[in-house]
């Protein structure tokens, strides 16, 4: 018997390998699963091969199978070509499962935002399993899926797994082909790994990372280190006060927090109070003036010309208007508007041409920090999951819920979420964040930690 | 500078090609007025001496030689288009 | 003529001649079946990224080079946005505020010294597809459809806007055909305005002369010929002018002359025209030409078309030079001198009757067309127009036309002539009552008697002889 609510991707391919047991065995077990979590916008048939399976977020476009990012605009679409990461996946076996739920184009913090319903928290159904990429974080810790991977603007990967209990990675931006992705914002999307443990989120994206020649954003990456260490000895972590003192961080996600601060010292860190006060205060606006703005454009292209929905009219100017007010949903137009007004003319100096020099201010306040600490630690996640519902009409509060994961992706930075505890019975995140390309200081630093934590990412409910 | 009127959301809503109703122009100038003015809080900072960034990674010159590789097939080309006159894409009268 | 100066100001499209397009591997192509020449990338589906052109990039800064631009240490492709069927990605990838090119110029050389004309810019960008707007084929009645073919989609251009440094319109004719043969010349482009791979806009404004003020300006777009431009053109300041002298105001506007090459499409508000929301493209990275990369495409350019009028100018008249330079004639002109033909002879024949033939200068031989120039008083002219028709041919000798020689002779040509006269007799009666353009016909009736074989110069001298009689 398969136990995918805790067999981790490293175990399950040691047992296809060792032949105990067979991939599509290993297959059958999750894709056997009932999806009551609305885990999945659509599952697949066993595509064979010899590596493990694996779910797909739902803006990373696959050859051959629909690919929608939550969208009306996108439904029924199906792509004839692969994303370099889908790509890459398929080259080493992996067998696709189903692509995940997320917000419409991956924009939200809830997966409330999809056209296609919300995903439901594993820890607690009537809970958010956070967003974007609440898919592919209820698919890991639900069972549903061994890995997974997602997709992080402003926090997609991070603060879902924050928010289910798993392990997410945000690569540094530049580590992951963009080519095939359904764009939200350019300079800001990367694409990364869901998992069970650390290791698994270290393999998964060893696979995905490294230069695209049909990305021009990419470059070369250090080879990943698969993390063994136990101990945290010499690493130097700083705690930025205003990411660990922000209002509305909830009591319980504090205390977890800061016991896992407390155990990282015990496991020789030295550990140091930092300061990130404009990155933080300024961090959320200037996301909401680039990300809306490049998406503006982005989103440009669902005319209804060459996919996609199409609403009828007489000329092609009424077509376009109607096909577009049919086929977004509300968070898109919203967006849509913002990063428009926000690239007008008249506005552009104001707005769009600010938030791009505070993104300097952004990107060297954590150069500085990075003078004196190989990483720094925060809460992913202000609050633990929240009920489905509870936000959904006040956008701006939801856009609060990525304070603290948004000013290092404004700064290209990697950052990784794993378990720290429980608070109220629902899971905390701890965000891990370091400078360019040290993702294999961030899976050292992880995977000590988790060692050290313990924590069963098996929700109490389905234990 | 906060805040956003009815023309102002009308007329991002044309530059955009959004189709609204009526009601979509109230709430939307509502929503967009809040977070407008939360968002404006970037002018607060002096950026005198700061040069932009548009991208986090510092790279230049990722460029591909000139080298034609297969195009797509008319089946893939036309695979997902919602109208298709022959060889080309079909759109109403522009 | 007046007292109003105009001022123009031009922007032009070069289509590049690269294997593939500028952002994708796709062949950059004329024709082709309708899409037949696209991927992900040019038909802009979801998660499809642009990857720039190396040769694409390294021909603007050649171009940038031959115009004495300044090179950018680093330059950045934007996004202009707008919608239309032809743009799939609602957006055009430009260039805005850094482009690869600027501050440059060309000096156009005239009979009275060089007319410099600043450009202002030279930036690479993609083209737009194609829309073909069609009557519907019955579903819904009397409808009409658009149909895009994205095959030219995404081809490389090359955009140069120049200063408003030009103030007539057959200085503006003279400027864009020195550009186009310099274009070609460094082999970027095929430059041919039906084919649309050059394309024009032109700014056109008048002012009181003397005063530097710039008056609102009237753009007249997409002209497919030259001297349509420049005809476009004067009427165009005749118009301004006529319309400030009776008190008016001039319109911005814009003109469109040839609808299937527009650049943008038509607006519904002014508002909308504008605003374009250029921004850095995030999905692509700066251009930093490397300094070895200049320096090597300066060392490709030679000697420029504009040099080059000037220089022959010294030997012939500055409008046989302009005339064989511009016409991409002149390398073929120098080499025929060289073997030894009669420099202004050979001018005239290159640029009269070797223009008609269509025959590519480069597939001639030099030496056995400058034999055919120099003996060209002495064959028939029938058996010159023959050999000049083939000498494009491969292994083409003069030699054969050269053994024929022109009728001289008086005593062989006057019986023919005398027998024209008698056969029409009510010309021969207009001639001497005044009428002398008839002398033409009867020259012509000779040579078409004699076969072409006549000299020109004794039927003329006999014929006049004749009919004085
Ligand atoms: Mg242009
Ligand atoms: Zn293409």
């Amino acid at each position: 018997m398969i136990d995918t609510l805790r067999l981790t991707a490293e175990e399950a391919w040691r047992l296809v390998d060792g032949r105990e047991i067979s991939g599509a065995e290993l297959f059958a077990a999750y894709a056997g699963r009932e999806d009551d979590l609305h885990a999945y916008l659509h599952r697949c048939d066993d595509p064979g091969g010899d590596g493990i399976p694996i779910a797909i977020k739902d803006v990373i476009g696959t050859k051959g199978v629909p690919t929608t990012a939550g969208s009306k605009i996108l439904e029924g679409y199906v792509p004839v070509f692969d994303s370099t990461v889908a790509s890459r996946c398929k080259q080493r076996g992996l067998r696709l499962l189903g692509k995940t739920n997320t917000d419409e184009f991956a924009m939200g913090s809830s997966t409330e935002n999809s056209a296609f319903g919300p995903s439901r928290n594993p820890w607690d159904p009537t809970r958010v399993p956070g967003g974007s990429g609440g898919g592919s974080a209820a698919a890991v810790t639900g069972g549903l899926a061994p890995w997974a991977l997602g997709s992080d603007t402003g926090g997609s990967i991070k603060q879902p797994s924050a928010l289910c209990g798993n392990v997410g990675l945000r690569p540094t931006y530049g580590t992951v082909s963009r080519y095939g992705v359904v764009a939200f914002a350019s300079s800001l999307d990367q694409v990364g790994p869901v998992a069970k443990t650390v290791r698994d989120c270290a393999f998964l994206y060893s696979i995905i990372a490294g230069r695209d020649e049909n990305d021009s954003t990419t470059v070369e990456v250090p080879t990943v280190e698969l993390p063994g260490a136990e101990d945290l000895t010499g690493v130097r972590i700083g705690v930025p006060k205003e990411m660990n003192e922000a209002e509305g961080i909830e009591p319980g996600v504090s205390a977890a927090v800061r016991r896992a601060i407390e155990l990282a010292e015990s496991l020789g860190a030295e550990v140091g109070e930092c300061s990130l006060p404009r990155s933080v205060e300024y961090g959320v606006a200037c996301y909401y003036l680039v990300a809306p703005a490049e998406a503006s454009s982005n989103l440009g292209r669902y005319d209804g010309v060459r996919y996609g929905l199409r609403s009828d009219a007489a000329d092609f100017r009424e077509m376009l208007m109607q096909t577009r007010h049919d086929g977004f949903g509300d968070e898109p137009k919203r967006r849509i508007m913002i990063g428009t007004y926000a690239l007008s003319s008249g506005y552009y100096d104001a707005y769009y041409g600010t938030a791009q020099k505070v993104r300097t201010v952004i990107r060297r306040e954590h150069a500085d920090v990075f003078e004196s600490f190989d990483l720094i630690v925060s809460p992913t996640s202000p609050t633990v999951a929240f009920k489905i519902g509870e936000k959904v009409d006040n956008p701006l509060a939801m856009y609060l819920n990525d304070l603290l994961t948004i000013p290092s992706c404004m700064a290209g930075l990697p950052g990784l979420n794993i378990p720290c505890g429980l608070s109220e019975g629902l899971p905390v995140g701890l965000q891990l964040i370091g400078p360019q390309f040290s993702e294999n200081t961030l899976f050292r630093a992880g995977h000590a930690l988790e060692r050290a934590l313990g924590f069963d990412s098996v929700p109490e409910r389905l234990r | 500078m906060a805040g956003i009127s009815r023309d102002e959301v009308l007329h991002v809503a044309r530059l955009a090609r959004l189709e609204l109703t009526d009601e979509e122009v109230g709430r939307f100038q509502e929503q967009l007025s809040e977070i407008i003015e939360a968002i404006s809080k970037v002018s607060q900072l002096d950026l005198s001496d700061v040069p932009p960034t548009a991208h986090p990674l510092e790279i230049a010159n990722t460029w591909a030689e000139d080298e034609p590789r297969p195009s797509l097939t008319l089946d893939e080309v036309f695979a997902n288009a919602p109208d298709r006159d022959d060889g080309y894409f079909r759109v109403p009268p522009a | 003529m007046s007292n109003w100066e105009a001022v123009i100001g031009l922007e032009i499209h070069v289509q590049l001649k690269t294997r593939t397009k500028m952002f994708c591997r796709c062949p950059n192509g004329f024709g082709g079946e309708p899409n037949t020449q696209t991927c992900p990338v040019c038909l802009a589906f979801p998660g499809a990224l642009p990857v720039a052109n190396r040769r694409a990039v390294e021909e603007c800064i050649k171009l940038g080079l031959a115009l004495d631009c300044e090179i950018a240490e680093r330059a950045v492709f934007h996004r202009k946005n707008y919608f239309y069927p032809d743009l799939p990605k609602a957006y055009q990838i430009s260039q805005y505020d850094e482009p690869l090119c600027a501050r440059g110029k060309l000096a156009v050389p005239t009979e009275n010294g060089d007319i410099t004309v600043g450009i202002t810019r030279a930036h690479l960008e993609e083209d737009a597809a194609k829309n073909v707007h069609v009557a519907a084929s019955g579903r819904i009645h009397g409808a009409t459809a658009t149909l895009v073919d994205f095959n030219r989609g995404g081809t490389p251009l090359v955009e140069i806007v120049t200063e408003p440094d030009l103030h007539d319109a057959e200085s503006a004719k003279r400027f864009l055909q020195l550009l186009r043969q310099t274009v070609v010349e460094l082999d970027l482009s095929d430059a041919e305005l039906e084919k649309g791979s050059m394309r024009f806009d032109v700014n056109v404004s008048v002012r009181p002369a003397g005063s530097d003020e710039l008056r609102t300006r009237t753009e007249l777009k997409n002209m497919n010929s030259f001297n349509f431009a420049a005809k476009g053109i004067e009427r165009e300041i005749a118009r301004q002018i006529r319309v400030y002298e009776q008190g008016g105001i001039v319109e911005q506007e814009t003109l469109h002359f040839d609808p299937a090459h527009e650049e943008s499409p038509p607006m519904r508000s002014k508002e909308e025209a504008q605003d374009y929301r250029y921004f850095p493209d995030p999905d692509l990275v700066p251009v930093h030409p490397p300094v070895d990369v200049v320096e090597r495409l300066r060392g490709e350019i030679g000697e420029l078309p504009g040099a080059r009028i000037k220089r022959i100018a010294d030997t012939l008249s500055f409008y046989d030079a302009d005339v064989l330079v511009t016409g991409g004639l002149d390398r073929l002109w120098a080499d025929v001198v060289a073997a030894g033909a009669e420099p202004k002879e050979a001018a005239n024949v290159l640029a009269n009757q070797f223009v008609a033939t269509g025959i590519a200068p480069s597939a001639v031989n030099a030496a056995e067309l400058a034999k055919l120039v120099s003996a060209r008083a002495e064959i028939p002219r029938a058996a010159f127009d023959e050999a000049l028709a083939k000498t494009g041919d491969a292994g083409f000798t003069a030699a054969p036309y050269l053994e024929q020689k022109v009728v001289g002779d008086a005593a062989e040509l006057d019986p023919i002539i005398e027998r024209i006269i008698d056969a029409n007799p009510g010309q021969a009666e207009q001639f001497r009552g005044g009428k002398q353009g008839l002398l033409g016909f009867f020259v012509g009736q000779v040579m078409k008697e004699t076969g072409g074989k006549a000299d020109p110069r004794v039927v003329n001298e006999r014929v006049r002889e004749k009919l004085r009689a």
